[in-house]
Formats: C-alpha cells, sequence, structure tokens
C-alpha cells in the first residue's frame, strides 16, 4: 500500500468521524484536536476505523503520531 | 384514528421545517418508531412516533415550516378502517396557537398525496445528511435525495453537496442571507440559558477528586483491548454521575412551573457534545441507570457520531434527566455551568490537572479533577448535592464496580 492510499484512507476515516468537516481544507499539519476540533470520542472513532480499515491497532500512547494527516501517514505506513 | 403532530423538542421551540418522511402511507409503525426527519435551531432532528398503527395518511409537505402542535400525519389503530372521506383530521387536530400554517398544508398534501408521495419517502428510507450538507444544499437549492453520499452508510457531506452545486464553492450568490445553522443555534442556547438564569435559582458545591487510580484502570484496560473496545475517562464520568443521580433523586428529574418537581424515575444524562465552530447540544443516553461502563461508553460513542452526523432523535433532545458537562481531557479546570431547563442539575467536570495532593501525610503529584454541580434550590440543597458529589467521587474512584 503506498503512502496515497494510506492518506486517502486516513481522509475519508475522517471524514466519517467528522462529516461536517470540509475534505479541501484540511491541511497536512492541521492538528486533528487543536484545529480540526475532534473531540476525545471522535478521536477513538477514528482509531477503531482505521483499525479496521489498515488492520493496524494503534495504541494509546501513539495517538499523538495520528494527530496530523502528514504524521499519520508516516506513522501508518511504517506500521503497514 | 390518530393525529400525528409536529412535537416539541425543546422549551423553546415554536416550530420546526418537515425535511424528510422516513414512511410512506400504508407502513406499519410502533410507539418509539423514528418516521420523520425535522430540522430545528438544534440541527437536523428524527422524532418519533408515540402510538401504534397503520400510516393513514401524510398531511405535511416537505420543506415547510410549521408550528409545534401542526398535524403531520394521520395514523389508523390496528384493524382501524380507515375514514370514509379521505381527509378528516382537521376537527380533532389538537390546535396549535397559530392556526393559519397547518390549514394550507393539509390543503395541498391532500391534493398531492394520491398521486405523488414525497420522493424521500419512495426512496427506500432514511437520507443521512450532515448538517452542513443539509444547510448547503438549501443555499444552493440541490436536491438532497438525487446526490449519493460518500459518508458512512451512504450519508451526504458537505464535499457531495459542494461538488453538486451548480457554479463555484461556497458563499457566492447566496441571495437574502438567512441566518446560518450556527447562528440558529446560538439563538436557541441564547432562549434556554437566559431562561434557566432567569428562573432558577442556581448554587454550587464543588469537589476536587484524585483520579491517578481511574486513570491507571483505564490505561491497564485499554492496553489489553482493540480500540473499538476502549473505554475513555469522559464514560466513568458519566457512569458515575448516573450512579450518584440514581441515589440523589432532587438532582434528577424535571421542574415544571405547574407543578414543581417531578423526579424521574430513570436515569438519563444529557451529554454535552461541543460542535464544530461552536454551539452544543447535550442530547440524553436513555436509560443509562442499566448500563454497564462499557455500555455507557458505547451509548456516548453512538451519541457523538450521531451529533455529528445529524442524526439525534427527539426523545434524545427532551427526555435528559440531569446534564454533564466535561471539558475534555485537556482543558480549563473547572466549570460552574448553567441548569438547562427543565432538568434541575449539572454536572460540570473540568480536565485532569497533575497536582501536589497529600496522600497518607506524604505530598505527591496526583491527577486530580474538579467537579461542580450546579443546583436548582427549588429543589435541592446543599446536603443532597453534597451526597451527589460524595457518591460521584466514590465510584470514579472504585472504576472496577461501575
Amino acid at each position: 500500500m503506498t503512502s496515497n492510499d494510506i492518506r486517502a484512507i486516513y481522509l475519508e476515516e475522517l471524514l466519517r468521524v467528522a462529516p461536517d468537516l470540509d475534505a479541501e481544507t484540511i491541511g497536512d499539519d492541521d492538528h486533528i484536536q487543536d484545529d480540526l476540533e475532534l473531540d476525545s470520542m471522535d478521536v477513538l472513532n477514528l482509531v477503531a476505523a482505521l483499525h479496521e480499515r489498515l488492520g493496524i491497532d494503534i495504541p494509546e500512547k501513539d495517538y499523538p503520531e495520528i494527530a496530523t494527516l502528514s504524521r499519520a501517514v508516516s506513522y501508518l505506513s511504517k506500521a503497514a | 384514528m390518530g393525529v400525528f403532530v409536529m412535537p416539541s423538542l425543546g422549551a423553546d421551540m415554536e416550530a420546526g421545517k418537515l425535511v424528510e418522511w422516513l414512511v410512506k402511507p400504508g407502513d406499519t409503525v410502533h410507539r418509539g418508531d423514528v418516521v420523520a426527519v425535522v430540522e430545528t435551531q438544534k440541527g437536523a432532528i428524527e422524532i418519533e412516533i408515540f402510538q401504534d398503527g397503520v400510516v393513514h395518511d401524510l398531511l405535511a409537505d416537505l420543506g415547510r415550516e410549521l408550528p409545534v402542535g401542526a398535524p403531520l400525519a394521520t395514523v389508523l389503530a390496528d384493524g382501524e378502517a380507515p375514514p370514509e372521506t379521505a381527509d378528516t383530521p382537521e376537527p380533532e387536530a389538537p390546535a396549535p396557537a397559530t392556526e393559519p400554517e397547518p390549514e394550507p398544508a393539509h390543503a395541498e398534501a391532500a391534493a398531492a398525496a394520491p398521486a405523488s408521495p414525497p420522493p424521500s419517502a419512495a426512496t427506500d428510507g432514511a437520507l443521512r445528511v450532515s448538517p452542513a450538507a443539509r444547510q448547503l444544499a438549501a443555499e444552493k437549492g440541490v436536491e438532497l435525495s438525487e446526490l449519493k453520499g460518500s459518508g458512512p452508510g451512504g450519508a451526504i457531506l458537505l464535499s457531495d453537496v459542494e461538488n453538486a452545486a451548480p457554479g463555484a464553492p461556497a458563499n457566492t450568490g447566496a441571495p437574502a442571507k438567512k441566518a446560518s445553522p450556527m447562528e440558529e443555534m446560538r439563538k436557541a442556547i441564547a432562549a434556554a440559558m437566559t431562561r434557566s438564569k432567569r428562573t432558577i435559582p442556581h448554587f454550587y458545591l464543588t469537589e476536587t477528586i484524585d483520579v491517578d487510580h481511574a486513570i491507571d484502570f483505564l490505561e491497564t484496560r485499554n492496553a489489553d483491548v482493540p480500540p473499538g473496545e476502549r473505554v475513555l475517562l469522559g464514560a466513568i464520568l458519566v457512569r458515575a454521575a448516573t450512579v450518584a443521580a440514581a441515589k440523589v433523586k432532587e438532582l434528577n428529574g424535571h421542574y415544571l412551573d405547574d407543578k414543581g418537581f417531578a423526579p424521574a424515575d430513570m436515569v438519563n444524562p444529557g451529554v454535552a457534545i461541543a460542535l464544530r465552530g461552536g454551539g452544543l447540544v447535550a442530547p440524553a443516553l436513555m436509560d443509562a441507570g442499566a448500563m454497564s461502563l462499557a455500555e455507557t461508553m458505547a451509548g456516548m460513542r453512538d451519541l457523538v457520531t450521531r451529533a455529528r452526523a445529524g442524526r439525534l432523535r427527539g426523545s434524545e433532545m427532551t427526555q435528559g434527566t440531569i446534564t454533564v458537562s466535561s471539558l475534555g481531557e485537556t482543558g480549563a479546570e473547572a466549570m460552574a455551568g448553567v441548569i438547562f431547563p427543565p432538568q434541575v442539575a449539572l454536572v460540570g467536570i473540568g480536565a485532569p490537572k497533575l497536582r501536589p495532593w497529600v496522600v497518607d501525610g506524604a505530598v505527591v503529584p496526583r491527577r486530580v479533577l474538579s467537579v461542580t454541580v450546579s443546583a436548582d434550590h427549588r429543589v435541592s440543597d446543599g446536603r443532597q448535592v453534597a451526597r451527589f458529589i460524595a457518591e460521584f467521587a466514590r465510584c470514579v474512584q472504585t472504576p472496577e464496580e461501575l
């Protein structure tokens, strides 16, 4: 799976969790909580969705690694 | 024959816009079924029917703003024969305060009904649409039923509407600017909070609780399970508030202007959910008293997901018995909140903070959080609120028993 695939999947799941986000405006370095205003329940929903899609079980201590699009792509590419 | 009317989805709601029918004439309905979607100041809400029977006729057109109490549909009881004239509900409809609205709606519906049921009712049930998408579609004149949603379960997202909208993206040529959903929601919050502060004599009790053990408990528990089974501190807090509310009944119920305090026999904690860009909803986790910690967590996840997708239900908007508002895991230290009428208490919880704490005579670093209960002095006194807080703290500190 290429990092572009992972990027697309991450964005897709992020928009599922937060359907009121505008895909066009999500920047690579936007923090999902500080900038995109996800709460901890949304973050867990995102982690659960990524687990389901990619089979990657992100432990709680690694949540910061998926907090932005660019960090997530790098983290998930390594784990995939 | 029963008449299904526009329900009140909050003390300050006067009207709602019917945006979707999820049933059509001939459908069998049961008490509690979601039958329609109504757009209110608090976003799109699924409304439930409170009788069993068969839908006879849909009286209201989609897209119309209708006052609370306006007839929306007629429902025949099981086995009841349809009336001879197709449209008799008018006389038995509970007269709404403002009569003119339902009349034309009814007439048009009766004229149109036999030939063409509303388009979305003819499709296979629920159109799932995010609140932002619904708003943009209205602004741009995009027909939602013609879109293919790319969201969960085919939900129509903002981007789907943007792609379908003729012309350039957003905010060009929205003529005669109508209040945005956020402005509408702020108006609803303003009305409810002003009413609360004007009528409810609030008082507040605060306690700081050591949550080190609860956080450790969750870390250990969550390390061994997949994400879908993890539990957040927020669920422990809601569960603890639920147990405490079941014990201290003076904080769980509604205060009605004519009857005074009516304690509730179930605990339906309203869970405050902040919405992107401002605004707040506090849908109720129905009968949380009967839930385990894991079920409380699952219920909260479901509420948050549906709040984001614009799929909360009418009962969840009106049947909360106490509100829990938590500032999350990285927020301010304490909050003294405003009670959501007609409820009589709100549990305001600050973010956990690392603080010097005295344990067994020694100062040690501990993660602590503050809980501030706002209570209605017409109903309770400090003694009851102190009992609530003691029970809440006990539960938070013994999460394995929740």
